[in-house]
């Protein structure tokens, strides 16, 4: 039946991709939930557009990952079909939405991520990676322009804006840790040169951030001991609820198009 | 001596110049800068777009329309293909094209800094939009995403209209 669900190839180079792919996927997902309900209209705007970005960038990924190692499985169907173990996204995009506060801290955090890595995949040496990066590195940078700047205006705006903003950093902060945890599925990108080991990205990435929430009069918690796994499989209690509502309609009525 | 090929490709190229951008109706696709090649397999055309932007929801619409022109001057069969480096940028909008911006009330985009790697300022100065009704460049942002995610909306101070820019990307 072709509702049944997919499983994808355990090679390291799909499982890399996925990675980039999913938290694009799942962080558009998320922000697309805004549409409608925004604070103000241009950011309901501005929320829809970056969704829409992420999505675009995640329909290249799934469909490239999807064609290697004799898959032949399309982006739809990654997207629809796949069960959460099989989601390679970091667990700090599938968190619910929060506020506005949390809402822009985690778009400042991975469009910050998201342009180091872009830049490191532009020299991929898989030329549609590359490809693909070079497209949306742009857009990474005018989505960690947007939300750098709504950080610092929360961190400096009214004292409900602030405790808003301090709040989201106790929240989310901690999932941070992740994104630079390299594991066998990093080294194996870094020897064939596919992409970096995430935790090259670190002490940049660790830079512009420190620099946004000075600028904000926020701080960084110290490094502690937690670790999530989303991009091994290993996700929240939120990753079921997302999954069940993206995926409704092809679970539903499999094949529909509109 | 003009060859059957060059013939089929000249006459696809003209046709691509009728052919509007679904989201930007003034300028054609090929003003637009994103038609990178016209290839004459013999058994077929192919006719190489490039995206605009990664998420654009009018990539499925150009390409339809694309071969549908194609097909209507008997160019037929052709198919599309998308490539993408190197990425789309708003430097390969034509003058034709920029002229044509400014007098659909779209402010052209400016020309575009090559910083992709260099860290963001926060709050940074942009230059000033010149507003494309009567040129003042006392203007104003409101808002940094628009109708689509190539635009952002603007008002002009002076003439008190608000217009939308194509921005430099």
């Amino acid at each position: 039946m072709a509702s049944a669900s997919v499983t994808v190839s355990p090679a390291p180079a799909v499982q890399y991709l996925l990675r980039v792919g999913d938290t694009a996927l799942i962080l558009g997902q998320r922000l697309g939930e805004w549409t409608g309900h925004a604070p103000v209209l241009e950011e309901d705007i501005a929320l829809a557009n970056m969704a829409l970005d992420l999505v675009g960038q995640a329909r290249a990924l799934l469909t490239y990952a999807g064609s290697l190692e004799d898959q032949d499985l399309d982006e739809d169907q990654l997207a629809f079909l796949r069960e959460e173990r099989d989601f390679h996204n970091v667990t700090l995009v599938e968190l619910p939405r929060g506020d506005f506060a949390a809402t822009v801290l985690r778009n400042a955090m991975l469009a910050t991520f998201f342009r180091l890595l872009w830049q490191r995949l532009r020299d991929s040496s898989d030329a549609e990676v590359a490809g693909i990066a070079e497209k949306a590195i742009k857009e990474a940078r005018y989505h960690q322009q947007h939300a750098c700047d709504w950080v610092v205006r929360l961190g400096q705006g009214t004292e409900e804006s602030r405790r808003r903003m301090v709040a989201a950093i106790d929240q989310l902060w901690r999932y941070s840790a992740e994104l630079f945890s390299d594991d066998a599925v990093d080294e194996q990108a870094a020897a064939s040169g596919l992409g970096p080991r995430w935790s090259e990205l670190r002490p940049q990435w660790e830079t512009e951030m420190n620099t946004v929430l000075q600028h904000a009069g926020l701080e960084a918690p110290a490094p502690g001991k937690f670790l999530s796994a989303g991009k091994r499989g290993q996700h929240s209690e939120h990753m079921g609820y997302i999954l069940a509502e993206m995926q409704y309609l092809q679970r539903t009525y499999p094949g529909g198009e509109w | 001596m003009v060859t059957a090929t060059q013939e089929r490709v000249r006459r696809a190229w003209d046709v691509l110049d009728t052919v509007l951008d679904p989201e930007v109706p003034a300028l054609s696709l090929r003003d637009l800068g994103i038609v990178r090649d016209v290839i004459d397999h013999g058994a077929e055309l192919e006719i190489v777009l490039t995206p605009t932007y990664s998420g654009c929801p009018a990539t499925e619409v150009i390409e339809r329309s694309v071969l549908d022109a194609l097909q209507a001057e008997g160019l037929a069969p052709a198919r599309a293909t998308l490539r993408r480096a190197p990425a789309w940028t708003t430097d390969w909008i034509s003058d034709e094209g920029r002229r044509k911006l400014r007098e659909y009330g779209i402010a052209p985009p400016g020309p575009v800094m090559p910083d992709e790697g260099v860290p963001i300022r926060l709050f940074r100065r942009e230059s000033a939009i010149a507003c494309p009704h009567c040129g003042s460049l006392h203007t104003e942002k409101l808002s940094a995403f628009g109708s689509t995610a190539c635009k952002a909306l603007y008002r002009c101070l002076s003439c008190r209209e608000p217009f939308e820019h194509f921005k430099p990307i």
